[in-house]
């Protein structure tokens, strides 16, 4: 029994992040009751991300101000399901974001939209490489919806962001400039591209050169003034280099702060708890029908919340975990492939290639914009032939210097000593002479990674961790190479002429390394499909077993994409609020049928 | 403990005492703007030292005492950073900017305390590969007896003397090992600790000067990053361009 039962609400949000944001503000909007309770503290632009206190490396990045303490809860890794696994003690591959706003706070602002080569991975694969193609411990599967479906949502929380870009493709016609293998949009984006920096410049014309189709960052970062449809006005940005892993000073970068909660928080029928756990999704005794969820709160105490819907919308590891503690759908077993809870869970696998110039070029690496730069879809999704390099997926290429902080981005080049004067001088001679270009590839599901709950570890409260059981493949480590190499080719085809080019990347036999930073973009766990026996929840993100839970993020992806999540996360969530608003809610139940 | 880091030790080695002599000239440090360009950054000269007044230590007339440190534990942490940074001609090495000052301050923080990782046993008894961070040991404890360790390797292998007595060689030698994995230490493992040392040791140089480190931002001025300016749009327009504005720090000292 709890310490407290509060009253029942329409419905109850988990997470104010992103997915939590606008899952919060549409309900509300639509007239019903909703509580949004977040396990982090409260912040808000001013004066949690104040400048110059910002300003300040160690305290958010080093110390990782704004991520969740590990003490309270982690995960455990294992590499294969002979190996035991380990809790994640301190910050390494991936990062949890924590507080009102979530990752959204800290992100850069990429906003890409998948394809629907992306979107239907299997059968499109099938179809113009043959069923062979793709290996048998491959799970990728379609997802249950297309590039037209998700068009009007992206649309919209594009337009919420005052997403920077050029559009490509519009209605069909292609817009020179623009990336000319988007899936088409309306519209163009809601403001122009930010402003080209140079390393971006450099990069730019090299990969012109090369033939690939070089286009602005689509990038959450406002370019000029903007009020998006919620009335929250935007600034421009001022390259201020304290971008990835900080909170925006400026009102520029697209922020649930930003974009959403002021709006939110002047609706009465809305309720914001901050540090406030959820621990678990209550059911009912025949267990198809959610009561509401159990969190503890600042002051320890078990608080009931009572609801007519809950919405899961917290980080894609915490929303699989906690639909294991709460006994919501069959947990996923991988010797028999049956169960979907916590199956496909996937990653991404990126690359750096650092380039270094004479020090007459001034990279000036410190103005940095987060998502601002320029990008090449060409060795991304389908837009290639994946026949000769024989791999599933793609990547991204692009430049963009998010900052240029000295104690984790000044870069140097191979064979410098690790330490002693030698290594200061090397920093002394390149820190404003060099940027790196990025990869950021997709990683495909497989039979054998996945997600249950750990059998030995727990969290501050007692609760089993969420335990990750992931390896790298030989796929993933051929499509790294292959995209790097070609990465480094647009590298040193620029011009000025780099005096040195490294290659950052993984390849086929690498082990999954629990130590250093790769991505936080993790994804699966709770997939979306088309039937209850390959997924957790149908495309509107709703439970196949409960069906007024809906499950939204990242932990929908089948597999995961070699663009940021973000603007699919973002698009996902509308479509199954608007779900909610105009199928739902006059008529409670499956929203499609098993 | 306080008091016990006296600085006329005379077990201090001659460089020891030359790097003393540094941290008190603090006049000498702008020979680091001697970089191209950087004529162009703000050239502090001894009047810079007064603007971070309150992050000041050796040089003033007071030392810094430390709060987490012992003298000893003191003493070989100096004498550790002082290799992993050297003051050089390049430019000023980890003594001079207070490292030691902002590791000692680490050690009272969040950090030092593991505060924010995970605690929780069991811990494996061999720690596999790539398997991150599974020591049981706070940062605290991997300095004490890291620190110690070190000690006493140098005083078992180096005919009884001390760390900050050996030569350059022959710390670089013993701090290569524990890097290497060539030396093994009993209760910590070498090379968690010297990583540690070395990841502190590179925050505390490059890290904003609030943070008790980079005194002066003089490693900033010798790399040319502004610092806090944060404030770059009328830059993006130039470039290629040289930038022509030294560092300001969060509390507002250029």
């Amino acid at each position: 029994m709890a310490d407290i039962k509060k009253p029942e609400v329409d419905a109850v949000v988990v997470g104010m992040g992103w997915s939590g944001s606008i899952m919060a503000i549409e309900l509300a909007q639509a007239g019903m009751t909703v509580v949004g309770l977040e396990r982090g503290e409260n912040r808000d632009t001013y004066p949690d991300f104040a400048y110059p206190r910002i300003a300040d490396e160690l305290t958010y990045v080093q110390r990782n101000r704004l991520m969740q303490s590990l003490a309270r809860e982690t995960v455990t890794i294992r590499r294969n399901a002979q190996e035991g696994a380990l809790p994640l003690r301190q910050y390494g591959p991936f990062l949890f974001g924590d507080g009102v706003g979530g990752s959204g706070v800290h992100w850069n602002g990429f906003t890409y939209r998948a394809t629907d080569a992306d979107l239907k991975i299997r059968s499109h694969y099938e179809a113009r490489y043959g069923k062979d193609f793709i290996p048998a411990d491959m799970t990728i599967q379609d997802w249950p919806v297309t590039a037209a479906e998700l068009e009007p949502f992206y649309d919209k929380f594009e337009y919420v962001l005052g997403t920077s870009g050029k559009g490509g493709n519009i209605q069909g016609q292609m817009v020179n400039g623009g990336n000319p293998f988007e899936a088409p949009r309306a519209r163009d984006y809601a403001l122009p591209p930010l402003p080209t920096a140079y390393p971006s410049m450099l990069f730019d014309k090299a990969a012109r050169e090369l033939g690939y189709h070089p286009y602005p960052t689509p990038a959450s970062i406002a370019s000029k003034s903007y009020t998006n449809p919620y009335g929250m006005q935007l600034g421009p940005c001022n390259f201020c280099g304290y971008c990835e892993l900080f909170g925006c000073y400026m009102y520029s970068k697209a922020s649930p702060q930003s974009c959403i909660l002021p709006a939110l928080a002047k609706m009465p029928n809305f309720e914001l708890r901050d540090r406030s756990q959820v621990v678990k999704v209550n059911l009912d005794s025949t267990g198809k029908i959610a009561t509401g969820v159990t969190y503890i709160d600042a002051q320890g105490r078990s608080v009931e919340q009572p609801a007519k819907i809950v919405a899961l919308c917290a980080y894609q590891m915490h929303n699989v975990r906690l639909l294991l503690l709460s006994g919501i759908g069959q947990p996923y077993d991988p010797a028999t492939g049956k169960g979907t809870v916590g199956k496909n869970y996937a990653y991404q696998k990126n690359s750096k290639i650092q380039i270094f110039f004479d020090k007459d070029v001034a990279i000036n690496p410190f103005i940095g914009s987060g998502a601002g730069g320029v990008v090449y879809d060409d060795f991304n999704a389908d837009n290639f032939d994946h026949g000769p390099p024989n791999f599933v997926g793609g990547a991204i290429t692009f430049a963009t210097v998010t900052g240029g902080r000295p104690i984790a981005q000044a870069l140097t080049p191979p064979g410098t000593p690790k330490w002693g004067s030698g290594w200061k001088k090397s920093v002394k001679d390149h820190y404003l002479h060099s940027f790196a270009v990025s990869t950021q590839g997709s990683v495909m599901s497989y039979r054998d990674n996945y997600l249950d709950l750990d059998p030995t570890y727990k969290d501050a409260y007692g609760f089993p961790l969420l335990r990750m059981t992931f390896d790298w493949k030989d796929n993933e480590g051929r499509m790294t190479q292959f995209v790097s190499q070609k990465a480094a080719g647009v590298a040193r085809a620029m011009s000025p002429a780099p005096k040195s080019v490294a290659v950052n990347a993984g390849k086929p036999g690498d082990r999954f390394d629990m130590g250093p930073y790769q991505s936080t973009h993790t994804t699966g766990g709770a997939i979306a499909g088309d039937r209850p026996d390959n997924s957790v929840v149908n495309k509107y993100l709703q439970s196949w077993d409960v069906h007024n839970v809906f499950v939204a993020g990242a932990c929908s992806f089948p597999q995961n994409l070699g663009i940021n999540p973000t603007n699919t996360i973002g698009a996902m969530t509308y479509y199954a609020a608007y779900a909610i608003r105009e199928m739902y809610l006059k008529n409670p139940g499956p929203l499609v049928q098993a | 403990m306080t008091g016990k880091h006296d600085q006329s030790d005379d077990t201090r080695p001659v460089a020891s005492s030359r790097r003393q002599f540094l941290i008190k000239s603090v006049a000498i440090l702008p020979a680091a703007g001697a970089i191209a360009g950087c004529d162009l950054h703000s050239g502090n000269t001894a009047t810079g030292s007064n603007a971070s007044s309150a992050n000041a230590s050796a040089d003033t007339a007071t030392p810094y005492h430390p709060t987490f440190f012992n003298a000893r534990e003191w003493t070989l942490l100096q004498a550790a950073i002082d290799r992993l940074i050297p003051s050089d001609a390049e430019g000023p090495g980890a003594l001079e900017l207070d490292v030691a000052v902002f590791i000692d301050r680490q050690m009272e923080s969040g950090f030092g305390h593991a505060s924010a990782w995970y605690m929780q046993g069991p811990f494996p008894h061999e720690i596999p590969p790539a398997s991150g961070y599974q020591n049981r040991m706070t940062p605290r404890d991997v300095y004490r007896t890291g620190l110690a360790a070190l000690d006493s390797h140098s005083v078992a292998h180096f005919s009884g003397k001390h760390f900050e007595q050996l030569s350059v060689a022959q710390k670089d030698e013993i701090l290569h090992g524990m890097d290497g994995g060539k030396i093994k230490f009993e209760h910590v493992s070498a090379a968690a600790f010297i990583g540690m040392l070395w990841q502190n040791t590179k925050e505390g140089y490059f890290a904003d000067p609030i943070h008790g480190g980079n005194k002066n931002a003089a490693s900033w001025k010798m790399i040319g990053f502004p610092g806090a300016r944060a404030d770059f749009l009328d830059w993006v327009a130039q470039p290629g361009k040289p930038y022509p504005l030294g560092p300001v720090t969060i509390a507002g000292s250029t």
